[in-house]
């Protein structure tokens, strides 16, 4: 679209990384060979440091710019131009891209020099960085990319990135395993994705503006006003689609599986994927189609109902585990339903601010785990943990921090973005009350199993043997930085977002601003019902920490109390979350087989069948034809020659070899053809 | 008898033709055969000059007799290389002795 400011060195921001995952891709075992680890793990930083601050310097340009104008592109070449299908490579840097291309390479480049330091005795370094920038440029086209094809070309770049990262130590089956399980169940949101796509390319042809490039979107989206297919109003259909994609990548129900399962790649890679970046493009791409779902009230209640069911099904699951990542992963898929809560209930920016303050945190936590394991010795079970507070200081304290923020404890970042959700849920006009409360609830159970989690890990005697306990120690400062930087982060970032006085919202306001119907009543609701419920949910998340306190760091009460309600009920459902894994082996991968089974019979005794049936006609046709060719068709060949045989034995007696008796031949047959010629002529003359 | 006449040519011709023909038709020597065709060729060239000078055709007749002449000298000399060919290979050059290709 004309207007569009042109910047070319955005495309750098995408490219660094590109061409750094090119780099090691191709030449990387030969640099670890050569020059070492260093030179592998500099490549890879490098890359990603320099395009966080063409990032900055393009979010300077764009502060630098008249607020409702804020767009710079950078369009690389044409790329699909097809009838009316007009896609080009092109990057748009606007205000939500801008932010998440900062928590994308900022937080990612911390993640990477974190690796540098956690990777350090794995031979196959210089892979795992080729994957982990290959994922940085992916994901930097999902964020940049200016039409919904080229984010569908991250979304699927950043998904095979995420299968080669989780299966990254491939030599033990359950990784690879877990790797597939994440890429498979990801195709299923991700077709959902393609259909929306079509559709809504499909049907803004059909009403002349044939476009997939977002802005021209967004203009002419009210061309889908009143349009219906099958009974269902266009926008509806499409963003139910999209709805589908996102419940994929982002873990939502009922394609959440995955992720916990995720959690066997490098720890690293859970903090920058399964944490960060990757699982928010859902978020992302429904914050970016506001827009369209804006129009679709339907989509975004399911959205909503979903959300809350995945933040409240994910935390009770939560409170049982007993591995250290599996905690964080199911806290992820939790606070993952906070986002698509704040979605569901048309708070954007809400929710995108609770994704950038989530990046700080859980990736500090994803990171501070992973420290943990490295002093363990690989260790995940909290079981055998406790008391490293005094061996861990570094990794403590901001597991600590960060755990406070995630529970929603005031002045931290988490509680800002959180009880901005839960605000705008209450003050949402479908349902707002009930999400509000399972909101609430959901809160009180984070706050209890993080700290849960912290106290078994860091607090009491430790339960490792001895033989580990004797190699604890504190990680290298290559990966404490990187936690005390996202520490940092996780504290201060709420002060984008105090309430009344919100600087991010304000910035985001462009892009979501005109279509953000709770937001525009939330503004109504009196002040003291705000405060009112922010108390609320401090106390509810203080309530959820004291639990955990007197359960696992005094001991006053006894876990069993709970587990053993009910026989034990609600323990083992939670433990073994709820048997979702089992009802879809028995669904889809038992029913899977069944039916492959069902399928190789029809083939093998009805397909095979026609097919036979098929050949043995055409070889009786052919025993007839060849029964032909043999007597009429060489019988006929055969009889030429025999009769021309014939004929040159008789016709030879003619050619004596005598010349003058062809001469006389000659001389009579001249004669008679004068004869002849004569005596027609003079019986035409004389007649 | 008065002055010579187109029918005078015309019979010398005739008669010239028929000697040629009965040469051709009759000796079994290769060169007794190429001189009967020498008769032919010339009886022709006897009724063009004739045909020539009776006749209103100008020229033609004369010019024709002219490229006959010029015909049988190549004839003559292809024939006799034929000939010569001919009893290289045969010993002889009589015509009813060349009958390999029959066999």
């Amino acid at each position: 679209m004309s207007g569009a400011a042109s910047w070319a060195p955005l495309a750098l921001v995408p490219l660094l990384p590109l061409a750094g995952a090119a780099v090691l891709g191709v030449g990387g075992a030969a640099i670890q060979r050569r020059w070492g680890k260093a030179a592998v793990g500099r490549i890879a930083c490098a890359t990603v440091g320099v395009a966080f601050l063409v990032s900055l310097v393009g979010f300077l340009e764009l502060v630098g710019m008249d607020g409702e104008h804020r767009l710079l592109v950078a369009d690389l070449f044409p790329w699909i131009h097809v009838g009316s299908l007009r896609v080009d490579v092109a990057y748009a840097l606007d205000p939500l891209s801008a932010v998440m291309i900062l928590v994308v390479t900022g937080i990612g480049g911390l993640i990477h020099v974190y690796a540098t330091g956690y990777m350090h005795d794995d031979d196959a370094f210089w892979r795992f960085f080729a994957y982990l920038n290959l994922f940085t440029f992916a994901m930097l086209t999902l964020v940049l990319g200016d039409s919904l094809l080229l984010m569908f070309v991250g979304w699927e770049g950043v998904g095979f990135c995420s299968w080669g990262l989780i299966g990254f130590w491939h030599k033990e089956l359950a990784n690879t395993t877990a790797g597939n399980k994440a890429f498979i169940v990801n195709r299923v949101g991700d077709f959902g994705f393609v259909l929306g796509i079509f559709l809504l390319f499909w049907s803004l042809d059909a009403a002349g503006h044939g476009t997939l490039v977002f802005r021209d979107m967004a203009a002419h989206a009210h061309a889908l006003d009143g349009k219906v297919l099958w009974g269902i109003p266009v926008a509806t259909l499409a963003t139910l689609f999209l709805f589908v994609g996102a419940t994929g990548k982002s873990a939502q129900i009922p394609l959440y599986v995955w992720l916990p399962d995720a959690m066997a790649g490098p720890t690293p890679v859970s903090a920058l994927i399964h944490a960060a970046t990757m699982v928010t493009a859902g978020v992302y791409m429904i914050a970016r189609l506001n827009f369209l779902f804006a129009m679709a009230p339907a989509t975004l209640n399911l959205v909503a109902t979903v959300a809350a069911a995945t933040a409240l099904l994910a935390a009770t699951i939560a409170l049982t585990q007993n591995d250290i990542k599996k905690v964080l992963a199911y806290s992820t898929v939790s606070q993952l339903g906070y986002m698509f809560l704040a979605m569901g209930v048309g708070a954007y920016a809400a929710g995108v601010f609770h994704l950038m303050t989530h990046a700080f945190f859980k990736a500090c936590l994803f990171l501070g785990s992973g420290s943990v394991i490295h002093a363990m010795g690989g260790e995940q079970d909290m079981r055998k943990m406790g008391g490293l507070a005094n061996k861990l200081p570094a990794t403590s304290t901001t597991f600590l921090v960060s755990t406070l923020a995630i529970a929603g404890i005031p002045p931290l970042s988490g509680f800002f973005s959180k009880d901005e959700i839960l605000f705008q849920a209450f003050t949402s006009p479908w349902r707002g009350h009930l999400l509000w409360g399972v909101g609430v609830v959901t809160a009180f159970l984070t706050a209890f199993y993080m700290f849960r989690q912290y106290f078994m890990v860091f607090t009491g005697d430790c339960r490792a043997d001895h033989e580990t306990q004797h190699h604890l120690h504190e990680s290298p400062p290559v990966m404490t930085v990187p936690l005390w930087i996202l520490m940092g982060g996780a504290i201060v970032a709420g002060l984008l977002w105090l309430p009344h006085h919100s600087l991010f919202e304000t910035w985001l306001a462009p892009v979501m601003g005109h279509h953000a119907p709770a937001a525009a009543h939330g503004e109504t609701a009196p002040a003291s019902v705000e405060y009112g419920l922010m108390v609320l949910s401090v106390v509810a998340a203080a309530l959820g920490i004291l639990l955990a306190y007197a359960m696992y760091a005094r001991r006053a009460l006894r876990p069993e109390v709970f587990s053993n309600l009910a026989g034990g009920l609600f323990y083992r459902l939670s433990l073994d979350k709820y048997y979702v894994d089992e009802l879809y082996g028995l669904v889809f991968v038992r029913g899977g087989i069944a039916l492959f089974r069902a399928v190789a019979w029809l083939d093998l005794h009805v397909i095979d069948g026609l097919v036979n049936l098929a050949a043995a006609i055409v070889r009786v046709l052919a025993r007839i034809t060849g029964l032909l060719d043999l007597y009429v068709v060489d019988g006929a060949v055969n009889g030429v020659a025999v009769a021309t045989q014939f004929a040159g034995r008789r016709i030879r007696n003619v050619q004596t070899g005598a010349i003058n008796a062809y001469l006389y031949v000659i001389a009579l047959g001249v004669l008679g053809g004068v004869l002849l010629y004569w005596s027609l002529a003079t019986a035409v003359t004389g007649g | 008898m008065g002055e010579l006449s187109l029918v005078h040519f015309v019979v010398l011709g005739a008669i010239l033709f028929a000697l040629g023909l009965f040469c051709v038709l009759t000796r079994r020597n290769a060169i007794g055969i190429l001189m009967g065709v020498e008769l032919i060729l010339n009886s022709a060239n006897v009724n063009y000059v004739a045909f020539g000078r009776y006749g209103h055709a100008g020229y033609d007749g004369q010019v024709f007799a002219i490229f006959v002449i010029m015909l049988a000298a190549a004839e003559a000399a292809i024939g006799l290389a034929i000939v010569l060919g001919i009893y290289r290979s045969f010993e002889t050059i009589d015509v009813e002795a060349t009958d390999r290709l029959r066999r």
